[in-house]
C-alpha cells in the first residue's frame, strides 16, 4: 500500500483500524516532499521535520488511548494566506517574506483542535492576486501534470491556491486547504485534478487569513475526494465572534450527508456560459457531466444566468477596490518588509514599491483608480450595482433549480509562462468561477476527465447559499461516474528525473 | 445681539459650523477588546486588531454604538435604525489600517439641535447636521530622539463622536456657548468627559465671512483647536484675516489652517490642492449596522434629566430664577447637590447657600463640589436649623465656616459653640433693658423721629446676645418697648 495515495477519509480508516501509524503516514510524505518539492515548489515553508514526526507520535498516542480528533494525524498542506502561530506566514509576498505570526487564523485553529499535522505553507499568487501561482514572491509552483505530446512542457498550478493544489494532487499532503476570492480554490483545483471547495462566503471564518478582498475572500478545502472535502468544511466552518461576517448559521455533518440522493434534483445549465472562450474537450466534457446526473435521476434544466458576461469586469473592479484599501497596512512602520527612508512619504514609496510584486502593485493602482474622485460612481457604485443583479441571476436560478453544472475553467492547465504579458489573458481563467464568488453561493469543483494531452478538466456545481449539502451530493455523484485518478501518472519525466 | 466686523467696504457679518470630535467613555475601544485608560505607558493598550497586523478584523463594540445612541438622543436628534461604517482611506504613520473605520454616507445619528444663552439672556438655536462613529489615530511622539519619530498606538481605535453643526454660528461667543452646552450635554450623558486638554474634545472650525444678505462665501477649516476660548479666539482672527483678504481685492481659498495662540493668528496648513482624496467606500469587514427600535428606545428611558429640562423644572419646583437655575444645572454635581439640599425645603434659601457661600468656600480652596467638605445633607441639616429657629442667619454663616473647615455637622458645631438662638423672651427683655439704660440719648433721638436708629437698637441687642437672640423676636420686643412708653 503507498500510503500517499489514500484520501484523508481512508487514511484515517486505516488509522483508527490501526494499519498503519501516524509516524508511517507522515514519513511517507516527509519523503514524498523531500523528493518532489524542489521541483514543484508547492511549499513556500516546511514545517521542521522533527517538529513534524514528535507530533505524530504524539497523534499515534492519541489513537492508542481513543483521545484521536477528528483528524489527528493527518499531513496538511495550509495555503500561505493563514496566519499560524509560530509558523512564518507571507502570503507569497516580499512584504511579508519575514513575517512569524503569534496568532492562529480561526480555520487552521480547527484543524488544529481536530488533531491535524501541518506539513508546512503552501504557495500562492502572492496575496492570492492570480490565477496561476506564478506571481509568488517565492518562485511559480508547478504543475505535476504534463501533457503526453510534450513532457518536457511545465504547466502551472492554477491560482492563486496552486501550491495547495499541488501538494495534494503530487501526493506532498493527503488535504490541503486554500481561499477562493473569485476561483482561486476551484480553478486550481481544476487545473491539477483534485477537488476544490468555495464554502458559502461566511461559512469559514476570516480570521488570521490575510485579507485580499474581503467581501468575496472564503477558505476551503482541497482534497482528493468529495468525503475529504465534506470532512474538512465540517471542522473549518462555523460562527466565529472575531469575525462580523462569519453566518451564525449551525453547521451540518457534512461528512454524513453529502452522499444525499440527487434523485429529482433539477439541475441548471446557464446558456450564457456555453461561449466562444470554452475549449471543444471543456464542452464535450460538460455534455458528459449531463448525461451522468441524468442516469442517477437529475433534471437537466436550460436556465439563464443573463448578467454573466458582467462578471468578470465586475469582479476586477471590486476585488482590486478592496484590496487596494486592505493591503494599505503594509507600509513598512510595524511589521514585515521595510525600506528605510529619511521622510516618511519616502519610506511608504520604497517599502511598497519594493516589498509588492508587479500583479500586486498592478491591482493596487486599480483599485485605487476605481475608488478616487469623479470615478467611483463610474466604476465602483457601478459595479456593486452590476454585483447585485448577478446575485439576483443566481437568486431567480435558484427559484427553479437545485444546482448549477458549468465547467470550471474555460481550458485545462496553460504552459508556464504563456499569459505573462497578459493580464487580461490570465483573467479570462476565472470567466466561470468569479459569478459564483459575486454572489456569495458555495461551489464546488469536481475533476471529471482529461483533455486530449491528458491534462485534468473539472466540473463546477454551483448551488444556493448555505447547501454545500447538495453541491457536495451532486459532485459524489460526479465523482463516482468519472472515476478520476486523482494523482498524475508517475511516468511524468518531471518524476523521473527527481525520484532518480 | 449681532457679531459685526466693520470694514472699509461695510459690515461683515461671520458663519461658522462646528466639528467636534469627541471621545466616546466606553471600556473598550471601537472596533478591538483593548483598554481606553488615558495616559497609559505608549503602546501598552494596543491589539493586534489595532496595530492592523494581517488577518485582523474589526468587531464593533455594542457599548460605543449605545454611547453614540444616547448622545443623539440628547441632542434631540434622529436616530438612523440603519448606518453603515465605511473607510476613509489614507498614509499616515498613527494610521495603522492605512484607513480610519467612519461612517460617510450613513452616520448613525441625523438632524438635531441644541439651544444656546447668550450673556444677553437670549436664546438661541444651533443645529447638529449629524453624529458619526469613527476611530481614533495613534499618535507621533517627535520628542523622543532627535532624528526618530516614534509611534503610540494607545488611541488608535479608541471611539469618537464626530457631531457636525450646521453653519448656524454667528459670533465667537456663540460658538464657545455651543461647545460649553454640547459639552455639558455630553457630560450630563456620560458619553464623553469632555476634558480639552486630555484632547477628549477636539473641535475643527469652519469660518467664512459675508455681508448681509449674501449666499455662503468660501470657508476655511481651522483644524483640532483644544479649548473654547482658543477656538473664539481662531474665530475671530480668521474672520478679520479673511475680511482683509476679500477687501484687498483677493479671494479666500478654500483651506485647512492652524491657529497659533501665541500669535493669534491662523496659518495654512494645506490646500484644496492637497487635499486627500480619502476614497471613502463601505468597509467589507462590517455589516451594515441595524438597529432595533425597541434598543433606542430602551436607552431613551434610561437617559438622565438634561440641563435645560432639569433647568425649568428647578425654577418651578423650588421657585427660583432663570439665571440661578442655570447656574445650578451647569454642571451635574453641583445641579445633584443642590437637589439634595433644596428637596422639601426652601429652594431660594438652598440656591442663596449653595451659589454663595459654598461657592465662594470651594473656590477659595480651590476644590470640587464633589470634595466639598461641606456635604449636602450636611447643608441641608444647616437650613433646617435656620428655619426652626436654632440659628439665625448671621450665626449660620459662622457655622458654616466651622462645617468647611472641620467637616462637622452643624449640630456638633451648635452644640458645641454654644450657638443655639435665644428665643427665651425674658433673656431677650432683659438685653433690651440694657441697651435701651446705656443709649438714653438715642432713645430719646428716635422717640423725636429718628426713627432710622431702630437698626442700631437691634444691632446693640444682637451684640449683647452674642448674636444668638432670634432676630424676629427682637424686633418685635424693642418695637413694643420703644413706642410703649
Amino acid at each position: 500500500m503507498t500510503l500517499t495515495k489514500l484520501t484523508l477519509s481512508e487514511a484515517r480508516a486505516g488509522l483508527l483500524s490501526r494499519q498503519f501509524s501516524v509516524r508511517e503516514l507522515v514519513q511517507a510524505y516527509l519523503d514524498s516532499i523531500k523528493s518532489l518539492n524542489p521541483t514543484l515548489n508547492a511549499y513556500i515553508t516546511l514545517c521542521p521535520p522533527e517538529n513534524i514526526l514528535r507530533t505524530a507520535d504524539i497523534a499515534d498516542t492519541r489513537y492508542k488511548s481513543k483521545e484521536n480528533g477528528l483528524l489527528e494525524g493527518l499531513p496538511i498542506g495550509i495555503k500561505d494566506i493563514f496566519c499560524t502561530r509560530g509558523i512564518r506566514s507571507t502570503a507569497a509576498s516580499r512584504m511579508l517574506s519575514d513575517f512569524i505570526p503569534s496568532y492562529e487564523s480561526t480555520v487552521t485553529e480547527r484543524l488544529l483542535k481536530e488533531g491535524a499535522l501541518f506539513l508546512g505553507k503552501t504557495n500562492m499568487d502572492e496575496f492570492a492576486m492570480g490565477s496561476s501561482t506564478t506571481h509568488s514572491y517565492f518562485e511559480p509552483t508547478i504543475n505535476p501534470w504534463q501533457s503526453k505530446d510534450d513532457l518536457d512542457k511545465k504547466f502551472v498550478a492554477g491560482g492563486s491556491s496552486g501550491g495547495s493544489a499541488v501538494a495534494v494532487s503530487a501526493e506532498l499532503a493527503i488535504a490541503a486547504i486554500g481561499s477562493d476570492t473569485g476561483g482561486s480554490i476551484r480553478q486550481p483545483a481544476s487545473y491539477c485534478g483534485i477537488v476544490g471547495l468555495k464554502p458559502t462566503y461566511g461559512r469559514c471564518s476570516r480570521f488570521g487569513m490575510i485579507a485580499y478582498a474581503s467581501s468575496l475572500d472564503q477558505a476551503g478545502p482541497m482534497t482528493r475526494s468529495v468525503a475529504d472535502a465534506a470532512l474538512m468544511l465540517e471542522i473549518m466552518a462555523g460562527e466565529d465572534p472575531r469575525d462580523s461576517t462569519c453566518s451564525t448559521r449551525s453547521v451540518p455533518r457534512f461528512s454524513n450527508s453529502y452522499e444525499k440522493s440527487v434523485k429529482g434534483l433539477r439541475v441548471g445549465i446557464p446558456r450564457e456560459y456555453r461561449n466562444e472562450g470554452i475549449s471543444s474537450e471543456v464542452n464535450a466534457l460538460w455534455n458528459k457531466g449531463i448525461e451522468w446526473l441524468k442516469d442517477e435521476g437529475c433534471e437537466i434544466v436550460d436556465i439563464s444566468l443573463p448578467h454573466t458576461r458582467y462578471g468578470l469586469p465586475c469582479y476586477y473592479i471590486i476585488a482590486p477596490a478592496e484590496a487596494s484599501s486592505n493591503l494599505a497596512r503594509y507600509d513598512g512602520i510595524r511589521f514585515g518588509f521595510r525600506q528605510d527612508a529619511p521622510i516618511l512619504d519616502e519610506l511608504y514609496e520604497k517599502t511598497r514599491a519594493e516589498g509588492f510584486g508587479a500583479e500586486v502593485r498592478r491591482r493596487i493602482l486599480i483599485g485605487t483608480y476605481v475608488l478616487s474622485a469623479g470615478y467611483y460612481d463610474a466604476y465602483y457604485l457601478k459595479a456593486q450595482k452590476v454585483r447585485t443583479l448577478i446575485r439576483q441571476d443566481f437568486e431567480d436560478a435558484f427559484k427553479n433549480v437545485d444546482v448549477i453544472l458549468t465547467p470550471t475553467a474555460p481550458t485545462a492547465a496553460f504552459e508556464l509562462g504563456s499569459h505573462n504579458d497578459d493580464p487580461i489573458q490570465m483573467y479570462l481563467n476565472d470567466i466561470f468561477t468569479v459569478p459564483a464568488s459575486l454572489a456569495g453561493v458555495p461551489a464546488l469543483s469536481v475533476p471529471a476527465g482529461l483533455d486530449q494531452s491528458g491534462l485534468p478538466l473539472g466540473m463546477q456545481i454551483i448551488g444556493r447559499h448555505f447547501d454545500e449539502e447538495t453541491v457536495l451530493s451532486v459532485g459524489s455523484v460526479l465523482e463516482k461516474a468519472a472515476s478520476f485518478p486523482y494523482c498524475p501518472p508517475p511516468l511524468c519525466t518531471m518524476y523521473r528525473r527527481v525520484s532518480t | 445681539m449681532t457679531y459685526i466686523i466693520e470694514g472699509k467696504t461695510g459690515s461683515w457679518e461671520i458663519v461658522v459650523g462646528l466639528e467636534v470630535h469627541a471621545q466616546v467613555i466606553s471600556d473598550s475601544k471601537l472596533f478591538s477588546g483593548s483598554p481606553t485608560t488615558f495616559g497609559a505607558e505608549p503602546n501598552t493598550q494596543v491589539s493586534l486588531i489595532d496595530a492592523a497586523f494581517p488577518g485582523m478584523l474589526p468587531v464593533l463594540n455594542r457599548a460605543c454604538v449605545a454611547q453614540a445612541i444616547r448622545t443623539g438622543l440628547g441632542l434631540n436628534a434622529q436616530i438612523n435604525l440603519q448606518s453603515r461604517f465605511d473607510r476613509k482611506n489614507y498614509f499616515y504613520a498613527d494610521l495603522p489600517q492605512g484607513y480610519q473605520i467612519s461612517q460617510f454616507e450613513h452616520p448613525i445619528v441625523g438632524k438635531g439641535c441644541i439651544t444656546i444663552e447668550l450673556a444677553d439672556g437670549q436664546t438661541r438655536e444651533i443645529g447638529i447636521t449629524r453624529l458619526h462613529l469613527e476611530q481614533d489615530a495613534g499618535k507621533l511622539l517627535h520628542d523622543q530622539d532627535p532624528s526618530l519619530s516614534f509611534v503610540d498606538l494607545n488611541r488608535a481605535g479608541i471611539a469618537l463622536m464626530e457631531i457636525v453643526s450646521e453653519p448656524d454660528i454667528r459670533s465667537p461667543e456663540e460658538a464657545g456657548a455651543y461647545l460649553r452646552k454640547l459639552r455639558q450635554i455630553l457630560r450630563y450623558l456620560g458619553t464623553c468627559d469632555g476634558n480639552m486638554e486630555e484632547g477628549s474634545l477636539r473641535a475643527d472650525v469652519n469660518v467664512s465671512v459675508r455681508k448681509a444678505g449674501e449666499a455662503f462665501r468660501t470657508r476655511c477649516e481651522i483644524k483640532n483647536v483644544n479649548s473654547i476660548r482658543f477656538v473664539m479666539q481662531a474665530i475671530e482672527a480668521e474672520a478679520l484675516r479673511q475680511v482683509d483678504v476679500w477687501e484687498n481685492g483677493q479671494t479666500v481659498e478654500q483651506e485647512t489652517r492652524l491657529f497659533d495662540p501665541s500669535r493669534g493668528e491662523t496659518r495654512a496648513m494645506r490646500s484644496k490642492e492637497d487635499a486627500h482624496d480619502y476614497r471613502y467606500f463601505p468597509d467589507p469587514d462590517l455589516l451594515p449596522l441595524v438597529l432595533e427600535r425597541e434598543w433606542v428606545d430602551a436607552l431613551k428611558a434610561t437617559l438622565p434629566e438634561l440641563p435645560d429640562a432639569k433647568r425649568s423644572r428647578f425654577q418651578a419646583e423650588y421657585g427660583i430664577t432663570s439665571y440661578d437655575a442655570g447656574v445650578l444645572v451647569a454642571e451635574q454635581a453641583v445641579a445633584d447637590y443642590y437637589e439634595t439640599v433644596a428637596r422639601e425645603r426652601d429652594g431660594k434659601l438652598a440656591t442663596a447657600w449653595v451659589t454663595g457661600d459654598l461657592f465662594a468656600a470651594l473656590n477659595k480652596t480651590g476644590s470640587t463640589i464633589e470634595d466639598s467638605p461641606v456635604k449636602a445633607e450636611m447643608l441641608g441639616r444647616m437650613l433646617d436649623l435656620i428655619t426652626d429657629g436654632t440659628i439665625n442667619g448671621k450665626i449660620a454663616k459662622e457655622v458654616f465656616e466651622v462645617m468647611f473647615e472641620t467637616g462637622d455637622s452643624p449640630d456638633t458645631i451648635i452644640e458645641h459653640k454654644g450657638l443655639r438662638q435665644v428665643t427665651d423672651t425674658g433673656v431677650i427683655e432683659t438685653a433690651i433693658t440694657t441697651v435701651l439704660e446705656k443709649h438714653a440719648d438715642k432713645v430719646e433721638e428716635y422717640r423725636n423721629g429718628k426713627e432710622k436708629l431702630f437698626g442700631f437698637f437691634v444691632g446693640q441687642v444682637m451684640k449683647e446676645t452674642q448674636g444668638k437672640a432670634n432676630p424676629a423676636l427682637v424686633n418685635d420686643a424693642l418695637k413694643a418697648r420703644l413706642n410703649n412708653s
